[in-house]
């Protein structure tokens, strides 16, 4: 459409679409290029009939990938897209993010599905508008306002660089709303969404180097694991932005997308590396892979937690229920997972996506433990499943968690501008202050969340309704009834967390996600291979075996660890707060109680405890953070870790595994 | 003729709207027919049909035999539920939904006894609608009829006129 000079739209063109900036023509909308996707031909040719009768210009196709073909040949050759929900090829919000991402096209989705939680699912993807089926011709007439405003917004953005001059514009440029008589379900949802879209672009325009009316580039998971390869194969020194653009072959992503989104990554690995060195090699051999992310992480971990150390008590209610949640989740965390982790790490441009990321993540990750372990993932697919069925304790945790982060951003922010890194984060998510906030504490406070020892209430809360499944599945799944931000930071948290955390923790995590028994062959061959390299961590004290000491019902090493941390975590705040299934829950509080005393003192006390017990398992954690007193943050996590693990999986096998039964938390030597 | 025609029709579509055959989702089809489209709706209904055949063969294999997928058996109503939902076959979209019911209840029976339902008002339906177009497209029709009509009386009474006036 040439609407440039505001004459009549004689031909609309295939060229271009019209540029924000140039004025409607009066015809406008006539010849909006619509693009419609729906398996059903019935109600297709309806809506097609519909649409023409707007006068719109109309292509129908009724499968996901000759959609997204048709988009990515015809770069520009379409204005809007409606979509089906539930296409048997592709679902239709994975082709709302592909879209989103790629094109960076409105789209508007369609189910004669109007139950709430899907609608609010379609919000939280970024869907543009819901129309609920049948379709009438009324709702299709307005569509052309969601091409209009997201134009003018991207228009604004781009040429405005404080966010708040491009907020205020943003909610002056509503007028239209008042128009719309759709029968979309959510006539408020496209303003919540566009909101956030407009905010979140207002921050990626600001890391934005040019001024260009560029399309926004949103780092996917999936574009990010393709640019960490491409980094890869090239080497770290060699890489540079048009050589990783030419491995990763992305359609519609330039070298300055790339060159930006380098620059972050490097800064974020300088991070990671400067911390700790010597983990590389225990990192890399329990994964099983070149992970330089991995051991980088729990590097960056040590860093966050002396400079978190140093920050003092740190209301970590919200850090350790968000790290509790995100280790809970199950299966995302895995040091395969931990380019996914970086990737939520500082790719936060769109939390909209962080939903979806997430739970890719979780399946991604999910195979990718199975690979590397050859776990079972039957316990990922029931958490999945769980997802459908989100408690309202649950929501309501998450509301005590947003409280209270908002609560501790001012702590977070603090540290989090330390590091480049977090600053990344902050400047790339500005749509969710409170989520993106936990999210940078989480990642950059990770070890430190149970440092000021306050498990408590938030934690309580945050087991229970979790436990019954994967904790971060409930959570992305809440996200979209509230708080969407929140569980997007918790989503990315979970694996930014196993990320961010020492090794240890993201060992235990990858345990703890592995569920129980499933994981457990491995993570103890894992862990013995570990026992020796662990000493060589130079631990103040044998913090590891404590660990693994404490849990004699390991569900997996990392239960071990983190019910040691739980039950510091709990004990030192108060153990009958928890609803702990596991048998271990007593014992734990009494081991606890000696541990309460001092957070940084646990790994002593620990130690005398369980160095004994298991020996092996205690490797596993790694005893590099308890060293820098990190101890606190992580029986934080493990804690959280151990009671959501506990809670989701049957121990018994793993006790008997090890042999732990003589070694019940009763019988530790207090 | 033709306006006995349109009277049958129009009283057609009022018994299958009150009977609840259809909703007014039909009636917005046919808003949408123009002279460009003239038979728009009984060709989507036409191939509504044609598309749905395999969604009602579909769930009654799926019906045969166990064991029982009540998740898949969902899915597939569903889809069958929209399709006919978005021409408006009203009886038709309400005995999916207590199909869906039972499969919720994961009651075999209950799914194969509404099942009956909907094949047995989706074959209904079918009749009526097909009586239905052989009615009303004459509506179309009959404005062709009534123009040929005029312009062949206006034809008559000028040439009659001429004949006149060359007597004259």
């Amino acid at each position: 459409m040439n609407i440039g000079s505001g004459s009549l739209v004689t031909v609309p063109s295939s060229t271009g679409s019209w540029k924000s900036g140039d004025i409607v023509s009066d015809q406008f909308p006539v010849g909006l290029r619509v693009l419609v996707v729906d398996d059903d031909p019935t109600c297709l040719r309806i809506l097609e009939k519909m649409l023409r009768n707007c006068h719109y210009e109309v292509t129908k196709c009724n499968r996901a990938e000759i959609a997204l073909s048709f988009l990515r040949e015809n770069k520009n050759g379409f204005d809007i897209v409606i979509s089906d929900v539930h296409m048997p090829d592709m679902d239709g919000f994975k082709l709302l993010e592909h879209i989103g991402l790629e094109m960076d096209l409105p789209v508007i989705m369609m189910s004669a599905d109007d139950s709430k939680d899907v609608v609010m699912k379609g919000v939280t993807h970024g869907a543009y508008d819901y129309l609920i089926k049948p379709v009438r011709i009324e709702a299709l007439k307005n569509i052309w306002q969601h091409v209009v405003r997201k134009r003018k917004y991207e228009w604004k953005d781009n040429n405005f660089d404080q966010s708040g001059s491009v907020e205020e514009g943003d909610r002056q440029q509503k007028p239209s709303e008042d128009v719309d008589y759709s029968s979309s379900a959510n006539e408020g949802n496209w303003k919540n969404s566009k909101k956030r879209k407009e905010e979140e672009e207002e921050v990626e325009d600001r890391d934005d180097t040019s001024n260009l009316k560029k399309p926004r580039v949103v780092w996917s998971v999936e574009l990010h694991q393709q640019f960490v390869q491409a980094v890869h194969q090239l080497g770290i020194d060699k890489a540079v932005p048009k050589k990783i653009l030419e491995l990763m072959n992305v359609p519609g992503l330039t070298r300055e997308n790339v060159a930006s989104h380098l620059q972050k990554y490097r800064l974020y690995l300088r991070r990671l590396s400067g911390v700790s060195q010597h983990q590389n090699g225990l990192n890399n051999s329990f994964m099983g892979r070149p992970d330089t992310t991995f051991c980088t992480i729990s590097s960056l971990n040590g860093l966050d937690l002396q400079a978190l150390a140093a920050a003092g008590q740190i209301p970590a209610q919200n850090l350790a229920t968000l790290q509790a949640a995100a280790l809970g989740k199950s299966a995302t965390k895995s040091a395969i997972s931990m380019p996914l982790d970086q990737r939520n790490f500082f790719s936060f441009e769109n939390s909209k996506l962080r939903f979806p990321e997430g739970q890719q993540q979780l399946n991604n990750s999910n195979k990718q433990i199975d690979l590397l372990h050859g776990i079972p993932t039957t316990m990922e697919s029931k958490q999945l499943a769980n997802l459908h069925h989100p408690s309202q304790s649950f929501m309501g945790m998450n509301m005590q968690v947003n409280s209270t982060s908002q609560h501790n951003n001012s702590v977070l922010m603090r540290l989090s501008q330390s590091q480049p890194r977090t600053q990344l984060l902050n400047g790339a998510n500005n749509g969710s202050q409170v989520s993106r906030l936990p999210l940078s504490m989480q990642q950059s406070l990770s070890p430190v969340l149970t440092q000021s020892g306050i498990v408590d209430n938030a934690r309580g809360s945050v087991y229970n309704p979790v436990s019954q499944a994967s904790s971060m599945v409930d959570f992305s799944v809440n996200q979209s009834k509230e708080l969407q931000s929140y569980n997007f930071s918790l989503g990315s948290n979970s694996s930014g967390l196993s990320s961010l955390t020492n090794r240890g923790m993201l060992q235990e995590e990858v345990n703890s996600d592995i569920k129980g028994s499933r994981g457990f062959p491995s993570n103890y061959d894992i862990f013995n291979e570990l026992q020796p390299k662990s000493q060589n961590w130079g631990l103040q004290n044998d913090g590891s075996t404590f660990d693994t000491s404490l849990h004699p019902c390991m569900q997996g090493t990392q239960d071990v660890s983190s019910q040691l941390l739980l039950q510091q975590g709990i004990s030192s705040t108060h153990n009958s707060g928890q609803n702990r299934n596991a048998p271990i829950e007593k014992p734990m509080y009494s081991n606890g109680d000696e541990i309460g005393h001092s957070n940084t003192m646990c790994g002593s006390q620990l130690n005398s405890g369980g160095g004994n017990m298991l020996a092996v398992k205690a490797e596993r954690f790694p005893d590099a953070d308890y060293q820098n007193t990190n101890i606190r943050e992580q029986f934080g996590r493990d804690d959280l870790m151990s009671a959501f693990l506990r809670q989701q999986a049957s121990v018994g096998p793993v006790e008997t595994e090890f042999g732990f039964d003589g070694y019940t938390l009763d019988n530790l030597p207090v | 003729m033709e306006s006995q025609k349109k009277r049958q029709a129009a009283y057609m579509k009022k018994n299958l709207l009150d009977q609840g055959y259809l909703d007014e989702q039909f009636a917005h089809l046919e808003e949408l027919q123009d002279d460009a489209n003239p038979n728009f709706v009984e060709e989507v209904v036409k191939s509504f049909y044609t598309d749905s055949a395999r969604f009602i063969r579909n769930i009654e294999v799926a019906l045969e035999n166990g064991p029982y997928d009540f998740t898949k058996l969902d899915n597939m109503m569903y889809q069958f539920k929209g399709s006919s939902s978005s021409i408006g076959a009203r009886r038709v979209k309400r005995q999916c939904s207590m199909f869906q019911e039972c499969c919720y209840a994961k009651n075999i029976e209950g799914c194969r006894n509404t099942f009956q339902g909907v094949k047995q008002e989706y074959a209904t339906l079918k009749t009526k609608l097909e009586t239905y177009f052989q009615v009303s497209p004459s509506l179309n029709n009959s404005n062709k009829h009534l123009y040929a009509t005029t312009l062949f009386v206006c034809l008559n009474i000028f040439s009659k006129k001429l004949f006149q006036a060359k007597l004259l």
